[in-house]
């Protein structure tokens, strides 16, 4: 589809599929402690979508730096780069139904090679790269694809166990087409045997919705010489066709 | 058998952790130069139509505690009544109102700031105004999925008296967490987590 094809296109004005809220981590969840005194602990109110949840802001490309999607080299100097084993991360954004879901807005950051993270909060003894940010975003494309470019992110311990540390792992946040679909979650490196010794990764009670945060190395993307690739498909929330609504939508 | 329904699985939330400033507001967080300025952190221009308002508020633990970790975005009406979104089929959004703000809390002091216009009024399900609101989401470390509630007004009492979203809060003492307070042209939204003043959240 061309630009002009999608203006033309009538957009989706359904509202959401239910969350599978057995699916997603409870709030409580005391093995990440600080989950204990951050979670809710009366019921949700449990609201169909309206208006004010089936819209939702959407960005348009001409927002985006050249670099924005090359964290290896949007936070160095000229002629440097940032230190640490170049990837590409790419995949597509879906929705339930495994429509495509074009014009997405992500957004990520990560910790640099030696799991230190750019934050005056950090206190990690690992070094900074003065090359490397840390941030970077895209949009994905009208096939719902998205691509950046950049290093793989180091484990860090963080004050939980005595003896806790993060598996590799890098952030995402997502916008979908609705507010509704307003999500952040996190990406992880397939084979990495810390994944499963992780209290966050562990808030999620079932394995399948683990597995599906994983991303395996994707070999035919790998380019020679360069960077590996690892794939990370994201599924946000599907929506209801509005055929059989009582009410035109927006009412 | 039966046939497959053949649906995917949602992607799972995680927490959004204690940097996540790196990556949504950078500049905010002492990272300049990748992006010209963050995202979200201004919602008007001079040409932006309706009565300018400044929202405040902190993000409260099971402890009493503000959050100084957490993120906040809102999202809401133009002052027609309108959403500046591809999916509004009633008509067209104040172009110079972007009805999306992001703002982090304070390092300090755990306030976050929105300087935005006073919504409209928009449509329920069945066709019944809802009161005027603005949708928040509450991201922060601690919390595994972002939180969705919202802020009414305390000056729209006849409004909010026949709000269906408020109507349907069973508990009615509980209704009030949604409503801001102060007056006109200033607010103060302040969101409890946990324990007795408990902000409704919501499952959309």
């Amino acid at each position: 589809m061309t630009v002009s094809d999608r203006q033309n296109h009538k957009p989706e004005t359904g509202a959401f599929f239910q969350r599978d809220r057995d699916w997603h981590a409870p709030a409580l969840t005391p093995g990440y402690k600080t989950s204990i005194l951050r979670a809710p602990q009366k019921a949700l109110l449990s609201l169909d979508n309206t208006i004010s949840e089936i819209t939702g802001p959407v960005f348009g490309h001409s927002m985006l730096g050249e670099l924005d999607n090359d964290l290896i080299h949007n936070f160095a100097k000229p002629g440097e780069s940032a230190i640490g084993e170049r990837i590409i991360v790419h995949g597509r954004v879906l929705d339930e139904r495994g429509r495509p879901v074009a014009g997405a807005l992500l957004e990520f950051w990560q910790a640099n090679a030696g799991g230190r993270y750019r934050h005056k909060k950090e206190t990690y003894l690992a070094a900074l790269d003065p090359n490397f940010g840390g941030c970077g975003r895209t949009i994905t494309d009208d096939e719902g694809y998205y691509f950046f470019r950049t290093i793989k992110p180091g484990a860090y311990p963080w004050p939980n166990g005595v003896n806790d540390w993060r598996p590799a792992h890098i952030h995402f946040s997502i916008f979908g087409h609705g507010f509704a679909q307003r999500l952040i979650t996190q990406m992880y490196f397939e084979g990495d045997p810390m994944i499963w010794k992780c209290p966050i990764v562990n808030t999620i009670p079932d394995r399948r919705a683990i597995e599906q945060l994983i991303a395996p190395l994707d070999w035919s993307n790998t380019i020679p010489m360069d960077a590996r690739a690892y794939k990370f498909d994201i599924v946000l929330r599907g929506r209801r066709s509005t055929f059989f609504e009582n009410r035109p939508e927006g009412n | 058998m039966v046939q497959e329904l053949g649906y995917l699985k949602e992607t799972a939330s995680q927490t959004a952790g204690p940097y996540v400033h790196i990556g949504l507001t950078p500049n905010f967080c002492g990272i300049p130069g990748v992006y010209k300025s963050d995202l979200g952190a201004s919602m008007v221009n001079d040409k932006t139509l309706g009565q300018r308002i400044t929202v405040k508020g902190r993000v409260i633990d099971g402890a009493g505690m503000p959050l100084k970790d957490a993120l906040i975005e809102i999202w809401q009406a133009d002052a027609g009544g309108l959403y500046n979104s591809p999916a509004e089929m009633r008509g067209t959004a104040d172009p110079n109102f972007t009805g999306w703000g992001r703002c982090p809390t304070s390092a300090e002091d755990g306030v976050f700031t929105f300087e935005t216009v006073k919504p409209g009024r928009v449509p329920f399900k069945d066709g019944r105004l809802m009161a005027p609101h603005i949708t928040f989401w509450i991201v922060a470390r601690g919390i595994n999925i972002g939180l969705h509630t919202r802020m009414y007004f305390p000056d729209e009492a006849e409004a909010n008296a026949e709000d269906p979203l408020l109507a349907r809060i069973e508990y009615r003492h509980r209704a009030e967490t949604l409503v801001a307070a102060g007056t006109a042209p200033s607010y103060t939204f302040d969101i409890h987590l946990q324990g007795e003043k408990e902000t409704v959240f919501l499952d959309i």
